[in-house]
């Protein structure tokens, strides 16, 4: 028991409407279980480094590469970045790791805990929000060089279309209109977004089109891992469409990437 | 000053029972049941909106009969409560059996403490992992907490609905037999037809593949199973 016993009726959250947000009831209940701001830039920590969003036919792909690095070493090669946030919305992480993994394990529960407490589900602009103000109670470990800048998107069920919003550390919220990248490699990653992005593509381009901007970030940046098809390390994939959040499987990755490196491309 | 006149406690308890089953009485039923992939919650409810049934955690639902403000506000006490504990410990640490004690606690407080008594009575169920033992609490308004195996009936003819089902059930039912031997109960306990439009349902799938297991049944699936 965390909490004691369910307390009613005053638990309910105030005299009128549940509060159905899980991030306020934490820092209510449980505030030592928050990410807490003792950082600091000194402490040597993991960094997740390079993930990419594009918009396709059907809705969004978001990909990222496995490693996170601890100032020039490699502190794992086989870290995830990419999060289905819920069934319609994915997460994409770059910055601080630790924190990085905890808000999006957070923001992943807000969403769950607002579905179940209200029945229904966040609009996709709302979850846009509620993690921009997420990011923004983090900032002051920000300040303390526990950035965390993540890439959201996903499926609007209300538009009917692929939708992707990009984050600084401030929690401000811009919403991106084709494709974007961010982390260590994201200014090059853009660069191959920008030469093989085009409206319309279909799921298995848009891998490719991810899989390649993830290849030239490695070639630009040092701390973006490259694909190691003898390990079996992939970058992870993760497309949203009306149908759902749905991984890539390795094998789909594996063909992008040879068509990439044979210089096919789209 | 004013004097409290004295009232035996067992008038008080006596008193209060007869309230609350008073208010569940006029209630309508939800039916809890153990199925071949799971458990299977039924009610009846003209409302599709204001859920009696409904989703706690990936393998704990809820129902709840009596008044709908009240065993609202302990369904959410109990998605606080199991989200709360999932995200301390591990998702796998969120049982059942802990939720039952919480309300058990929870209501039995209400029960002794406040003006009045909660008229309510409600089912938490678990789906097992694999081939594991469902569970299915049953608490009622007092507190009194029990375990359920196989079939269970609340509400307002909780003893009609469960005496009709305890004649039918057989363990090993699939869901499509379940909600229609449900359903013919509910019908032969209300005294009329109960239509798909009327219906409420939500199943714990153990075979869904997915974390959560909760699923509702849409009217048009229901009525589906009901025409066949």
């Amino acid at each position: 028991m965390t909490d004691g016993p369910v307390q009613p009726p005053s638990s309910a959250g105030g005299p009128i409407g549940a509060n159905p947000s899980f991030f306020d009831l934490l820092r209510r209940s449980r505030p030592e279980a928050l990410p807490v701001a003792w950082g600091s830039d000194a402490l040597s920590l993991p960094h997740g480094t390079t993930v990419v969003g594009l918009k396709f036919a059907d809705g969004v792909v978001f990909a990222g590469d496995r490693r996170a690095t601890e100032g020039y070493a490699i502190a794992d090669d086989k870290m995830e970045k990419v999060f289905a946030a819920d069934r319609f919305s994915v997460i994409a992480i770059a910055g601080a790791a630790g924190q990085a993994v905890e808000i999006v394990k957070l923001f992943q529960l807000e969403l769950e805990h607002y579905e179940k407490i209200t029945g229904d589900r966040l609009s996709l602009e709302g979850k846009a929000n509620r993690l921009a103000q997420m990011i923004r109670s983090n900032f002051p470990l920000a300040i303390q060089g526990l950035v965390v800048v993540p890439l959201f998107g996903g499926y609007d069920e209300r538009r009917g279309q692929g939708r992707i919003f990009f984050y600084d550390a401030t929690g401000g919220r811009w919403e991106e209109d084709d494709f974007h990248a961010t982390g260590s490699g994201g200014r090059p990653a853009m660069s191959s977004l920008k030469k093989r992005w085009r409206p319309g593509l279909e799921r298995a381009e848009a891998i490719r089109v991810t899989v390649e901007a993830l290849v030239d970030a490695s070639q630009e940046d040092a701390a973006t891992g490259g694909i190691d098809a003898a390990r079996g390390i992939f970058p992870t994939v993760i497309s949203v469409t009306s149908e759902g959040a749905e991984p890539a499987v390795d094998d789909e990755i594996r063909a992008a990437y040879e068509v990439v490196v044979s210089g096919g491309g789209s | 000053m004013s004097f409290m006149p004295y009232v035996p406690p067992e008038q008080l308890m006596k008193d209060r029972s007869e309230f609350a089953h008073k208010g569940i009485a006029r209630g309508k039923s939800v039916v809890g049941l153990e199925f071949a992939d799971g458990v299977l919650l039924i009610a009846e409810n003209p409302s599709a909106t204001l859920h009696k049934i409904s989703e706690v955690y990936d393998r704990i639902a809820f129902a709840g009969v009596g008044k709908y403000s009240e065993f609202e506000d302990l369904r959410i006490s109990g998605v606080r409560l199991a989200d709360l504990r999932g995200y301390s410990y591990d998702r796998e640490d969120v049982r059942a059996r802990d939720l039952a004690n919480a309300y058990s606690q929870a209501l039995s407080t209400i029960f002794t403490q406040q003006m009045k008594p909660y008229e309510v009575e409600i089912l938490v169920g678990e789906v097992a992992a694999d081939g594991g033992h469902n569970e299915i609490y049953h608490v009622l308004f007092d507190g009194t907490v029990t375990d359920e195996h196989e079939i269970v009936g609340i509400g307002g003819h909780a003893e009609d609905l469960t005496s009709a089902l305890k004649t039918a059930y057989h363990s090993g039912w699939d869901l499509a037999t379940a909600v229609r031997e449900s359903v013919k109960a509910l019908s032969t306990a209300e005294g009329r037809e109960v239509t798909a439009g009327l219906l409420e349902a939500g199943v714990l799938d153990r075979t869904t593949g997915q974390r959560r297991k909760f699923r509702r049944l849409s009217e048009e699936e229901v009525a589906g199973i009901l025409a066949r």
